[in-house]
């Protein structure tokens, strides 16, 4: 099997951290704050590595946008067993501004020009929950989509997605090339061996610009304002449910 | 008032470096004062970060939760040997043309330390593996090299360094196993004892005398073998029940009329303490990491205790009593950290560590014993219970003080190393 998979990863906030506003409100803190893979990015990983080792795809290959720390993340798909990375330099105010358009846009650009199969990438990150990226991607390419996937399989030319949706699952058949969103249950991504570690160092990160894939990174969003949500307040205890009623009618609760 | 304010103004100015603004100024400044500092750093390289990540998510994620029922049951927690060594974390002094990753002794230290957090006991099991290696590794032939460590990284097998006998534990000189040479092999027979590992390896480091004239010294009396576990005449005793470490595996070992081939002779006859003495110098940094982990793990189990627990309507992590408990664990935990990390370092750089890794082994072990301590005094009446974590560190850290070269024999390797130094 020839197929090239394209898999997006990002360099989010680690899910551990506790998550402080900056004092201007601009944004959260991020300077010395720890930082690793979207936890949806490691499961779309590991669904390509895993497609590799099944001889049903070639060649995977790692792509992240963002300054020079993400190439810590690609390295880290590559201990996974990702074969090359794809570093799209984007930083400073540019960064900061970067959402899921501009990166949809980039992930098309770049599937045409590696020739890519198939794009797998998170349903959402944890970041920005946005949860748009794999969905602008595919119709900016006019690729078909399966998205919150907890299972894929190919068979014969064909996807088969099955998706995690309000009313239970929803298994669907799509044409390749497509885009696929990893849902939590899609599998458990694996540890990085140290060997692995080690060998994904020889592995090569190529360097791209947005423009050199003629896109532009602008942004048409401006964010005004990043609060905490609000504090919660403490309670009242009531003695009796007529005394809870009363009190609700006067919160105009009901 | 004034020292407030000066306080304050330290901090603002502290703060404005962080901030966008004259960042390019307070960099440059950093860089200037990072050159006259010279080679010496406090930094890991981006893999040995990525290292430590992947042994401190296997010690959180799995070692943890399973490491109370194997203390219990004393069960040898083969599973979690079984994982440590599918994602490279055993193993790791091994050369790599036998298919090792050759690391060096400090990324192995930083990778026990992660596991010894975990358990010490599933800890010890592994470094187990390093000491009995290390003799082959550092003087074994390519032949022995390919054959005994190549086949520990085809499989998860385990060996041991059999040294210790009833009679004779800190006085290594003192052992009597004898090897008698007859023809081409040498016949074994002799009693070891507390070998870890004893009941599960796949082969043996045993160090023998060869040389029966009780004037002939040390260096000259004594060979170094490797020993196949399952040669006729081999036979591990009961598993032991220790205070701690419960699920480590040690044994007594009866040698009768053990034969052993020429070709598993290290080096030749007569170099064996030298080899196991030698082995020393690489393998206690790594007994000291582990005891900075058990030290570290009663800090944070105790310090998560002190910022829940309430008394005297306050937290106990409030009260100053116990914040300054917290205090001086802290302080213990950062310096043995240092210690062994300089000791590895030294080794690594090629140099003779003796002097770095007995003050690293003997503080790490002191310390260790005294923050577990303190963890269980922090917990109060919870603490000496078993259902709360820390009892069990105790119990563990005890070993520390014992076992690859007593408190006390450090302190007199450290006291000559130190006045050989002085009369220079």
């Amino acid at each position: 099997m020839s197929a090239r998979v394209l898999v997006g990863v990002k360099r989010v906030i680690d899910y551990a951290v506790k998550i402080r506003v900056k004092p201007d409100r601009t944004g959260v803190v991020t300077d010395g704050v720890k930082h690793s893979m979207n936890p949806f990015c490691e499961i779309a990983v590991e669904e390509a590595v895993k497609l590799k080792e099944k001889k049903l795809v070639k060649e995977v290959v790692a792509v992240s946008c963002g300054p020079q720390q993400v190439q810590e993340t690609i390295r880290t798909a590559l201990a996974m067993g990702a074969d090359r990375g794809i570093h799209v330099e984007v930083s400073g105010k540019d960064y900061e501004t970067l959402g899921p358009l501009q990166v949809s846009k980039i992930l098309a650009a770049l599937a045409k020009k590696e020739q890519a199969d198939l794009i797998i990438l998170g349903k959402q990150a944890i970041d920005d929950d946005c949860n748009q990226t794999g969905q602008m991607t595919a119709a900016l390419l006019d690729w078909p989509q399966g998205t919150f996937a907890s299972e894929v399989n190919i068979e014969a030319d064909k996807l088969k997605v099955v998706r995690e949706i309000d009313g239970g699952l929803e298994t669907i058949k799509i044409n390749l090339p497509a885009v696929v969103t990893a849902d939590l249950r899609l599998n458990t991504p694996r540890y990085a061996t140290l060997p692995n570690i080690m060998k994904a160092k020889k592995k090569k990160i190529a360097n791209v610009k947005p423009a050199d894939l003629g896109v532009d990174v602008s942004s048409r969003l401006e964010v005004l304002k990043v609060d905490e949500p609000p504090q919660r307040q403490a309670g009242v205890k009531v003695e009796t449910v007529h005394d809870l009623v009363g009190k609700l009618k006067e919160a105009g609760r009901i | 008032m004034i020292f407030n304010k000066v306080l304050r103004a330290g901090f603002q100015a502290g703060l404005r470096f962080q901030s966008t603004g004259p960042q390019a100024s307070a960099r440059a400044a950093t860089a200037a004062l990072k050159e006259s500092l010279g080679g010496f750093s406090f930094e890991l390289t981006d893999q040995q970060k990525e290292f430590q990540e992947v042994a401190r998510k296997f010690a959180r994620e799995e070692i943890v939760p399973a490491a109370p029922s194997y203390d219990k049951s004393g069960e040898y927690p083969f599973p979690l040997i079984k994982r440590a060594w599918e994602l490279g974390l055993m193993n790791g002094h091994i050369p790599e043309d036998c298919g090792g990753m050759g690391l060096g002794i400090f990324d192995a230290c930083l990778i026990t330390e992660e596991l010894a957090f975990g358990c010490t006991g599933v800890q010890t099991a592994i470094e187990a593996n390093s000491l009995g290696q290390m003799p082959v590794i550092i003087a074994g032939n390519d032949a022995q090299k390919k054959k005994y460590l190549g086949r520990m990284t085809e499989e998860p097998l385990m060996c041991a360094y059999c040294v210790t006998e009833p009679g004779a534990g800190s006085d290594v000189a003192g052992i009597k196993t004898r090897a008698v040479k007859k023809g081409d092999e040498y016949v074994v027979n002799g009693q070891k004892m507390w070998i870890t590992n004893g009941g599960k390896a796949n082969w043996y480091f045993l160090l023998a005398r060869t040389d029966p004239d009780p004037k002939c010294s040390a260096s000259k009396a004594f060979t170094g073998f490797i020993v196949e576990a399952d040669t006729p005449g081999v036979q591990p005793g009961r598993k032991e029940l220790n205070m701690g470490q419960r699920c480590s595996d040690t044994r007594g070992i009866t040698f009768e009329d053990v034969r052993i081939p020429k070709e598993n002779v290290l080096i030749g006859e007569g170099a064996g303490f030298k080899i196991a003495m030698g082995a020393f110098d690489k393998t206690r940094p790594p007994v000291a990491a582990g005891a900075t982990g058990l030290a570290q793990r009663a800090l944070e189990e105790a310090t998560k205790y002190a910022l829940e627990r309430k008394t005297f309507g306050k937290f106990i992590a409030e009260h100053q009593a116990v914040s300054f408990l917290l205090a001086e664990m802290a302080m213990k935990v950062e310096l043995a950290r240092m210690a062994y990390q300089r000791a590895a370092w030294e080794v690594d750089q090629g140099r003779r560590n003796t002097y770095y890794a007995s003050i690293a082994k003997a503080y790490a072990g002191d310390i260790a014993n005294q923050c577990a301590t303190d963890a269980v005094q922090i917990f109060g009446g919870n603490g000496f219970n078993s259902e709360y974590p820390v009892e069990k560190l105790m119990r563990d850290a005890k070993i520390y003080q014992i076992y690859e070269g007593t408190a006390q024999i450090q302190r007199l390797i450290i006291s000559r190393e130190h006045l050989g130094k002085f009369k220079q």
